[in-house]
């Protein structure tokens, strides 16, 4: 029993990852059908971004713990967010904007192609910036006192800190992103443009906003993830986004592509199955060498027996 | 009020719209007439900002309104109910409405407009926690032309209003868009309801493969030979 809560509580808080990376396919799938294969890339420049904000502090490494989670976590998080957003507006603005009314494989094309620059970027020129690590082989993330090494213990069950760190913020993001739809201006301008874009425009909603709007929150989360993601691993490298990247977008047609609840089930869900998987396959199909393909069988399982996902797609509602 | 001249406005390579002019007069009802394709929504959708013209001008209130993005046009006194009505049908009454208000920065005042509709379509104030999509025909229209409402137009556009509703329900609705223009609110109606449109029309233009062939009065529209065979269906 304990056993299995142990890998519950893996599974989740591995799923809430996922599931902070998988809102930001959703959301803007949502708005635009497009599928933003470059947004584990967003998710792995918030990470660097963090790592940045951590050396511009001076590569803080004996701070006191209230001092590390006041001060150098919101920093680092910050940090993560003004880069990944920065450049998920920049490649909206400059790589997808122009192709809003081409057939929709041009910007598919274009989101595999930015997401390879973006990964060649930070490989070549993320050591140009002076006093920066190369990051043409994986860099050891900072570490936060008070998180980094941490953990909490119910009886025989055992919380790694940044495990806590990753599913509390998924928590809060998504108390959050249900205030922001349903409460904000902004967030009904974004649902009434899923819904039906031109007559969002006869309300008077400017759609380019709201599109910029929604890349922004996908990126903002991502960066999360990827402070998440480093602290919980320790290192980081420009690589990172890829399966992460794919682990998340199975994650949002899990729960039903452009439905934001459904990123976040569908991240958990996912995540549950792999640790399960791991832990109650016998034999050498339970080794984490085989984690991924049990994750990709659900996906396969889920679009046969239920393409719609768990939580129900996006339906296109216009009579 | 709005002029529209020598508009063309194409899908692709094939005009849908081939050089039409016409005037909405303060205060007036006018109607565009025709049948399916004549380039009625086109048209509207057009002055909307929906679709950029290949050339022509429209002007509204002495300022140039081509080249004007869609969001910017409601800001500036003109609103749209469109064809099959569109409304956002997962959404609550009271949320389409406020929709309709996007532009507008008085909460309170948009709160007392809301309360405007609901005096007008009591059906709506009874039920404004559902959802759209439950409401039946009739009663979507009056969501979807309050909806245009709340944006406080100078200018309403209502494209095909009466399609799909009974014959009580399209009278109610006809009714309503009189009351509108006595309460001072200028009207560009698009029908396929010739005769319903017509009565209650200042002005009326026909079009046709996306040319204006008749223009007159209401009256003089519905005395028309021409009309009479084609659009009232009588010998």
């Amino acid at each position: 029993m304990e056993y299995f809560l142990q890998q519950l509580i893996n599974g989740l808080s591995l799923g809430a990852l996922y599931a902070l990376i998988a809102v930001g396919y959703t959301v803007v799938y949502g708005i635009v059908q497009l599928i933003n294969f470059a947004h584990g890339e967003i998710f792995m420049i918030g990470a660097f971004g963090a790592y940045a904000t951590w050396m511009i502090l001076g590569q803080p490494t004996d701070w006191s713990t209230t001092m590390s989670l006041l001060v150098l976590l919101p920093a680092m998080l910050i940090g993560g967010m003004v880069a990944s957003v920065t450049v998920a507006l920049m490649t909206e603005r400059f790589a997808y904007r122009p192709l809003r009314n081409a057939p929709r494989l041009a910007p598919l094309i274009t989101a595999i192609g930015v997401s390879v620059f973006l990964q060649e970027f930070v490989r070549l020129f993320y050591g140009w910036v002076p006093g920066f690590p190369d990051a043409k082989s994986a860099i050891p993330f900072p570490s936060v006192p008070g998180l980094s090494g941490e953990s909490l213990q119910f009886g025989e069950v055992l919380i790694q800190m940044p495990a806590v760190f990753t599913l509390a913020a998924l928590a809060v993001c998504s108390v959050f992103l249900w205030y922001f739809v349903n409460r904000t201006k902004t967030g009904r301008a974004m649902v009434a443009t899923s819904q039906d874009p031109d007559t969002a425009r006869l309300m008077g909603i400017n759609v380019d906003r709201v599109i910029m709007a929604a890349f922004a929150l996908g990126a903002a989360l991502a960066a999360i993830a990827g402070v998440a993601h480093g602290l919980r691993y320790g290192n980081i490298d420009f690589r990172m986004g890829f399966l992460a990247g794919l682990k998340a977008f199975t994650a949002a047609v899990l729960g039903g592509i452009g439905n934001i609840a459904g990123a976040v089930v569908g991240g958990l869900v996912l995540g549950v199955a792999e640790a399960m998987a791991t832990s109650f396959i016998p034999g050498q199909f339970g080794s984490s060498a085989w984690k991924d393909v049990w994750a990709f069988a659900l996906l396969i399982l889920v679009l046969v027996f239920r393409p719609e996902g768990l939580l129900g797609a996006k339906v296109v509602d216009r009579a | 009020m709005l002029e529209v001249k020598q508009l063309v406005v194409a899908y692709g390579r094939v005009n849908a719209v081939k050089g039409i002019s016409f005037n909405v007069e303060q205060g007036q009802i006018v109607t565009l007439l025709g049948t399916n394709g004549a380039g009625k929504s086109t048209t509207l959708r057009t002055i909307s900002g929906l679709l950029t013209p290949v050339s022509g001008e429209m002007w509204f209130e002495g300022e140039r309104l081509d080249g004007v993005a869609a969001h910017k046009v409601v800001e500036k006194g003109i609103a749209q109910s469109p064809e099959g009505r569109r409304l956002f049908r997962q959404m609550s009454v009271e949320d389409n409405l406020r929709l309709g208000a996007f532009s507008r920065k008085d909460a309170a005042g948009v709160r007392t407009d809301m309360d405007r509709i609901f005096d007008l379509f009591p059906v709506l104030g009874s039920r404004r926690t559902e959802r759209a999509g439950l409401f039946s025909g009739g009663e979507q229209q009056m969501l979807a032309i309050g909806r245009a409402m709340m944006s406080r137009p100078r200018l309403l556009m209502l494209d095909e209003p009466s399609m799909g509703l009974s014959p009580i329900m399209m009278q109610l609705i006809m009714s309503t868009i009189r009351s509108l223009r006595d309460e001072g609110i200028t009207i560009l109606l698009v029908e396929q309801n010739a005769a319903a449109a017509l009565k209650l029309s200042d002005k009326a233009y026909v079009l046709e493969v996306g040319q204006i062939t008749l223009e007159g009065t209401g009256e003089q529209l519905l005395g028309d030979d021409r009309v009479k065979r084609a659009y009232l269906g009588e010998d």
